[in-house]
């Protein structure tokens, strides 16, 4: 449960959610992807009400969260045809996100058969056909290797660089230092450390 | 954006394309659908007036049960994975997962009947009417309403951890009217209508399914939200 989060993330900034398990963070970032209904307070994104412009929202924000959201009887290129297909993201982007996530050679096996990093960068691969103006990734390295970090690290750069913002839940400052422009812990529902 | 139809074919088309590869699920519904008609057959007996009598009957029972289960796995295929919230994430229109998941269980239900009523007729002994294009227009409109209403109320069902259970119980008592014009439909031309009543029949039928329709895609924002 959240209680009297008050959190701005301007443009070109990457905001780190630290705390315990069931602190909220993931509850936050399922907030502002539209994805849970808040009972009180407001939360916007590019201007946009999370309840009253849900449409709006979605169309700026793009989401990882804990699970991957893969189909695992299609193959990986099916899996981003398919997200391609719902975002209304040009055909070509397919190939040219699996080629970055480093995945080509596998492209048409089926997902069932991944492991969870090649699961992860397959997500990633979806994440890479939409140009949001918040990245809101939840646990982006878990199961990931160094190239696999690498790669989130490119990823949240070039949304920066294209004038997008980035929330992240982390358990560690390690893989995205170089990134983080500011921290927050939340406790309970409560941001109780910035900086 | 575009109009939203290309969104819910995409949806369609990866349902169904999942289920191909599966195999299980169509399978097991196929199975449960003659298991069904089986079993009436026994309870009958071996009277061929009886059994041709019941065979309308047995023969929707036999698809709205196999047909739950359907509904029940189209809607399992996104929460395995946490697709569901994936699918909601994206920018389109919510009726476009209505649609997808409409046209993906009809072609499933379709094929479904398609191979339970032949056995049906078959083991019920149960002859072609001349009026069979009517007869197989009820069965359309009866598959419709039943696909409609069954999607929408899996959906509804799906954030439950009992959607087994509720799914069914949510949809029966509502399939009641579609249910009993199908198999008023099919017992009157089956048995000559002598009474025409098929005719008022299946304007009712034609009346749930519009109804049903323009309801179910009205409330699924409400419903898919959760």
């Amino acid at each position: 449960m959240l209680r009297g989060v008050d959190l701005t993330v301007h443009a070109g900034e990457v905001v780190a959610l630290f705390g315990d398990n069931g602190a909220g963070k993931s509850t936050l970032l399922r907030v502002c992807a539209t994805l849970l209904r808040s009972h009180a307070g407001s939360a916007t994104v590019a201007g946009f009400d999370v309840q009253a412009d849900a449409d709006a929202v979605r169309t700026q924000v793009a989401f990882l969260g804990h699970d991957t959201g893969l189909y695992d009887d299609l193959t990986a290129r099916e899996n981003i045809a398919f997200a391609a297909t719902m975002l209304g993201a040009p055909h070509p982007a397919v190939a040219e996100s699996l080629e970055r996530v480093g995945l080509m050679r596998v492209a048409d096996e089926r997902v069932r058969g991944f492991s969870a990093g090649m699961r992860r960068r397959v997500a990633l691969a979806r994440v890479l056909l939409q140009r949001p103006r918040l990245l809101l990734l939840d646990e982006p390295y878990a199961n990931l290797d160094a190239q696999g970090v690498a790669l989130v690290n490119t990823v949240i750069r070039d949304a920066l660089d294209a004038g997008s913002a980035a929330l992240l839940v982390l358990h560690e400052v390690a893989p995205a230092a170089e990134l983080l422009t500011r921290r927050a812990r939340l406790v309970d529902g409560r941001i109780a450390e910035a900086a | 954006m575009t109009s939203g139809w290309p969104q819910a074919l995409a949806i369609a088309a990866k349902d169904l394309r999942i289920e191909r590869r599966s195999k299980a699920g169509f399978n097991s519904v196929v199975a449960l659908g003659i298991t069904i008609l089986v079993l009436f057959g026994f309870a009958l007996g071996p009277d061929a007036a009886a059994l041709r009598d019941a065979a309308p009957g047995a023969l929707w029972l036999a698809i709205l049960f196999a047909a739950v289960l359907a509904f029940n796995r189209s809607y399992q295929v996104e929460l395995d994975a946490g697709a569901l919230d994936a699918l909601l994430l994206y920018p389109a229109p919510r009726w476009t997962i209505y649609a997808g998941k409409l046209l993906a269980n009809l072609a499933f239900v379709g094929l479904l009947i398609a191979i339970v009523v032949p056995v049906g007729i078959v083991l019920f002994q149960v002859t072609i009417p001349p009026r069979w294009p009517l007869l197989l227009l009820v069965v359309a409109l009866g598959a419709f309403g039943i696909v409609t209403l069954g999607t929408f109320y899996a959906a509804m069902a799906s954030r439950s951890r009992a959607r087994e259970v509720l799914l069914p119980l949510l949809l029966f008592p509502m399939l009641i009217p579609v249910i009993l014009a199908s198999m008023e439909a099919s017992k009157a031309l089956l048995t000559a209508d002598l009474m025409r009543a098929a005719g008022a029949w299946i304007r009712l039928l034609v009346g749930f399914d519009l109804v049903f329709l323009v309801a179910t895609f009205l409330a699924f924002d409400h419903v898919i939200e959760g």
